[in-house]
């Protein structure tokens, strides 16, 4: 704040107190008397008369310590411009003090956490209490508050990964997050009508339900051509691409013709944010424990 | 009593009422006016897009500020749950500013890039179907009608003359820039860009 602005804030905080100080004796001095009386103001309302007390003692003595108070106030805390209060208090320190003292409470907990490996921090349950809480808070509004999944969420109980299950996989999505990409039609932009419901028939055939058993062993040259480069000559997927594998029984956008269908029409995205930076590297660490010890 | 010339005197009791309602405002407010910290954009602040800001409009025409806040203010307890608490640089060019003042749900000021796309789409339409607790209302009709762009050269002309430095292209294009689009596009695309300047996230 310019020097400026500075006075222009103290003169009239100051010349306020003051101010409310004066006009609070000027009115007493100038009053007849300062005991109650009959005296009215002369008005009549209907009858009504107005008494022209002065006012009650107490009220006058709290609004005095009122004027006082703010002196105090003013003195310790930021109210006149420049000057910072003799507590030298900001919203800023109050809040760096608050985050240093649960830094102080709890940091150790989370540092010694941080520090110790996925697979055995998995095995501590005073982290996975922790890390259920941490989910709970920061992970369950897609995943589900039993991790389970929905669709287009992925299910973290289960043993199928898009993206890797191994402890290192996880605090990889974790950290970095993850952008999943399904072009429409794969790679075969040109891939027609009829193509689709073979290789459709064809992915359904893994799982032994297709529809049609020649449209879907005309599918396997379709599947070759548009879909072999993530999901892998068995369509058993590859997690360096998040590529899913389409021969177990899980399925995250639907397991009908329909609705494998309408992937492969119009393909899927998808997004895993990354959560790196908004936790702290301790906290991803024992989230990371938690997801393992959800299926490990 | 020499209250009597007050109370008897409209004029004068006018100016008196006049001068201590804006005591208050001549202390708090004014010299905010010229204040850098207020005024100056933080780093990489940039203007909202065309496609942005009707989603602002869609955002303040469904009420969403009437339950969500946008403002994190610093206490440990808020800047763990939706991060770094809000500075005054990052909403130089909000107009009006969309703090609120109650939260029903959950405050939105850094709510951008936290969930995916899909997922705001989705708790959009039907929010129990990804929050089964939540009464929040769903927005179906979202998804079915196309951005009015009438009006947004208009508006952010007069963002401009405001302050907002929108270049001329950006004005002349935004209607081409919103043809075909859904309002739910507009929507997501503002909250996904929500307090995502400020790069210290916590």
């Amino acid at each position: 704040m310019t020097t400026f602005w500075s006075i222009w804030v103290t003169v009239i905080v100051l010349g306020t107190v003051f101010g409310c100080w004066w006009l609070l004796f000027a009115t007493r001095k100038s009053q007849p008397t300062n005991t109650e009386t009959e005296r009215t103001t002369g008005h009549s309302f209907d009858g009504i008369e107005e008494y022209d007390n002065p006012l009650p003692k107490w009220w006058f003595y709290l609004y005095a310590a009122t004027c006082i108070f703010a002196l105090g106030y003013l003195a310790l805390y930021p109210g006149l411009g420049n000057y910072k209060g003799l507590l030298n208090w900001t919203s800023t320190n109050q809040w760096e003090a608050e985050v240093a003292a649960a830094d102080e409470k709890y940091g150790e907990i989370y540092a010694q956490y941080g520090e110790t490996p996925v697979p055995e921090l998995a095995k501590n349950d005073d982290a996975l209490q922790i890390g259920q809480r941490l989910f709970a808070n920061n992970c369950s509004v897609c995943h589900g508050s039993a991790a389970r999944g929905q669709v287009g969420f992925p299910n973290l109980t289960d043993d199928d990964w898009l993206w890797g299950g191994t402890p290192d996989a996880i605090l990889e999505t974790l950290h970095n997050g993850r952008q999943g990409n399904m072009p429409a039609k794969g790679v075969m932009p040109s891939m027609t009508n009829e193509q689709v419901d073979q290789v459709v028939n064809y992915v359904l055939s893994f799982s032994g339900r297709e529809k049609d058993a020649a449209a879907a062993q005309a599918g396997e040259a379709v599947f070759a051509q548009a879909c072999v480069a993530c999901h892998g000559p068995e369509g058993k997927g590859m997690q360096a691409m998040g590529a899913p594998n389409l021969t177990d029984n899980v399925w995250l956008y639907g397991s009908t013709y329909k609705w494998i269908k309408e992937t492969v029409v119009n393909g899927r995205q998808n997004e895993m944010p990354a959560q790196g930076g908004r936790l702290s590297d301790d906290q991803i660490q024992i989230l990371g424990a938690y997801v393992y010890s959800l299926s490990n | 009593m020499r209250h009597d010339i007050v109370e008897k005197n409209i004029g004068l009791m006018i100016v008196f009422i006049m001068l201590t309602i804006s005591g208050g405002f001549l202390a708090e407010v004014v010299p905010l006016f010229f204040l850098d910290e207020v005024n100056e954009p933080i780093e990489g602040l940039e203007p909202l897009s065309s496609l942005e800001l009707e989603g602002r409009d869609i955002y303040i025409r469904e009420g969403c500020h009437v339950c969500h806040t946008q403002q994190i203010r610093p206490f440990r307890a808020e800047t763990e749950r939706y991060g770094h608490y809000s500075v005054a640089g990052e909403l130089v060019y909000e107009r009006p500013f969309l703090w609120g003042s109650k939260r029903t749900g959950p405050d939105l000021a850094r709510v951008g890039g936290r969930y995916s796309d899909a997922w705001q789409r989705q708790h959009l339409f039907n929010p129990r179907s990804v929050v089964p607790e939540s009464n929040m209302p769903a927005f179906p009709w979202l998804f079915e009608d196309k951005v009015d762009h009438q009006g947004t050269s208009a508006k952010m002309s007069t963002l401009k003359s405001l302050g907002v430095p929108y270049t001329d292209e950006q004005i002349a294009s935004a209607a081409d820039d919103l043809e075909g689009k859904f309002e739910i596009e507009a929507l997501v695309a503002y909250l996904q860009q929500l307090g995502t300047v400020l790069s210290d996230k916590r």
